[in-house]
C-alpha cells in the first residue's frame, strides 16, 4: 500500500483513515477488459445489465491496466500468453488484485493432464487473491468472489503489524 | 446434381492425366479421396483446380495425421467445387435453385510423407487457404512445405520445443521458468 502502510501504530485515527481508504478501494474497484476464453463471455453477462456489476461499483471496465485495480483473468491461459499476463499485471498501479476466474485458472482445469500449451493456474504467473471455481462460473459467482475481494480489501490496515 | 462430378470421375480424370501420380483410390469409402506421393501434389492441385470439369476451387481443410507405429505423417487436403449462381443453368433443367452457390463435388487428396524430415510442396500458391492450415501441420506435426511464403510456428510460441500433436511427444516440465504441472501430476 506505498507510502503510508505500516509508519503508524493502531489508533483511533489509523482506524479512521483505514476505514475512508477501504471504503473507497472497494466501493470502486475498477477491473481491466481483459477476457482469454468463455468465461469472458460470463464476465460480459455479469457486467451488463441482468447482473450488473456496477452496483457494487466494479462495472467500470477500463481499457488499460494503468487505469485499473483489479485483474479478473477470464479464460484459459496458454503459456504463449503468460508473459503478456505478467506484463500487463506489472504495469497495474497499486494496490492491485487478481480474481482468478474459471477452472482454468485456478488450476489448468480440464486441460490439466493432456494440455500441453495450458498453464496450470494462473498463480504461477501472478499473485491470487480470489479463486472461483466452475466452468465457466456462472455471473452470480463471479459476484460472489468480487464480494470477497471487497471483505479482503475492508480488512486492510496501513498500521504496523502488532 | 447431375452437374455434380463424381468421385469416380474425378480419379479417371487425374490418372488420364497422371498416370504415375494416383497410387491408390477410395471411392465408395465415406470421405472418398486419391492418394498421391508428395512431389506430384502441387501438379494435382492446379489440375484440381483449373480444370473447368473439376473446379476445385475452396480448400476445406489441411488435416494432419501421425501414423504411428509406422513412421509416416499423412496430410489429407478436403476440397471441395463452389459453383457460382447460374454457372449450371444451362445444365438444370428446371432452372430452379440456380439464384444459389451448388455444391459441385467433393474430393480429398491424401499425401504420406516421413516422419523425420518430411517435405511436401506448398499449395498456398494454389488456395491461399492453405496458408495457415500448413502454418498448422508444421507448427503441430513437423512437416516441412516447400515454397510456402511464411512458414512459421502459428499456435505455439517462435521459441517452443517439439510438434505437440506428434504421438511420441514428451511435455515441457517447464516453459520460461513457469513449471508444468502436468509433467510430474500422478496417472
Amino acid at each position: 500500500m506505498g507510502w503510508i502502510q505500516n509508519r503508524f501504530e493502531e489508533n483511533f485515527i489509523v482506524t479512521s483513515v483505514d476505514w475512508a481508504l477501504n471504503w473507497a478501494r472497494a466501493s470502486s474497484l475498477w477491473p481491466m477488459t481483459f477476457g482469454l476464453a468463455c468465461c469472458a463471455i460470463e464476465m460480459m453477462a455479469a457486467g451488463a445489465a441482468r447482473f450488473d456489476l456496477d452496483r457494487f461499483g466494479a462495472g467500470a471496465f477500463r481499457a488499460t491496466p494503468r487505469q485499473s485495480d483489479l485483474m479478473i483473468v477470464a479464460g484459459t491461459v496458454t503459456f504463449k500468453m503468460a508473459s503478456r499476463i505478467r506484463r500487463l499485471y506489472n504495469q497495474m498501479p497499486d494496490p492491485k488484485y487478481v480474481i482468478a476466474m474459471g477452472a482454468c485458472t485456478c488450476g489448468g482445469g480440464p486441460y490439466f493432464k493432456y494440455g500441453y500449451h495450458v498453464v496450470k493456474g494462473v498463480d504461477l504467473i501472478v499473485p491470487v487473491d480470489v479463486y472461483i471455481p466452475g466452468c465457466p462460473p456462472r455471473p452470480e459467482s463471479l459476484i460472489e468472489g468480487l464480494m470477497r475481494l471487497q471483505d479482503k480489501i475492508r480488512q486492510a490496515t496501513i498500521a504496523k503489524p502488532a | 446434381m447431375g452437374a455434380r462430378v463424381t468421385p469416380q470421375e474425378i480419379a479417371d480424370i487425374l490418372k488420364g492425366r497422371f498416370p504415375m501420380a494416383v497410387l491408390e483410390t477410395a471411392i465408395d469409402a465415406k470421405h472418398p479421396c486419391v492418394c498421391v506421393p508428395p512431389e506430384a501434389l502441387h501438379d494435382v492441385a492446379m489440375l484440381l483446380r483449373d480444370d473447368p470439369r473439376l473446379g476445385m476451387n475452396m480448400l476445406r481443410c489441411v488435416s494432419g495425421l501421425d501414423l504411428l507405429p509406422e513412421p509416416q505423417i499423412e496430410l489429407v487436403y478436403d476440397l471441395i467445387s463452389m459453383r457460382p449462381p447460374g454457372a449450371s443453368a444451362a445444365t438444370s433443367a428446371g432452372g430452379s435453385g440456380t439464384d444459389l452457390w451448388q455444391n459441385g463435388g467433393m474430393i480429398a487428396v491424401r499425401v504420406r510423407v516421413p516422419r523425420d524430415g518430411g517435405h511436401v510442396s506448398s499449395v498456398a500458391d494454389v488456395w491461399p487457404a492453405a496458408n495457415w492450415h500448413e502454418r498448422e501441420a508444421f507448427d503441430l506435426l513437423g512437416v516441412t512445405f516447400d515454397g510456402h511464403p511464411d512458414l512459421r510456428r502459428i499456435l505455439c510460441p517462435d521459441d517452443w520445443v517439439g510438434h505437440p500433436l506428434r504421438k511420441d511427444y514428451e511435455f515441457p516440465k517447464e516453459y520460461e521458468g513457469i513449471p508444468a504441472a502436468a509433467a510430474a501430476a500422478p496417472e
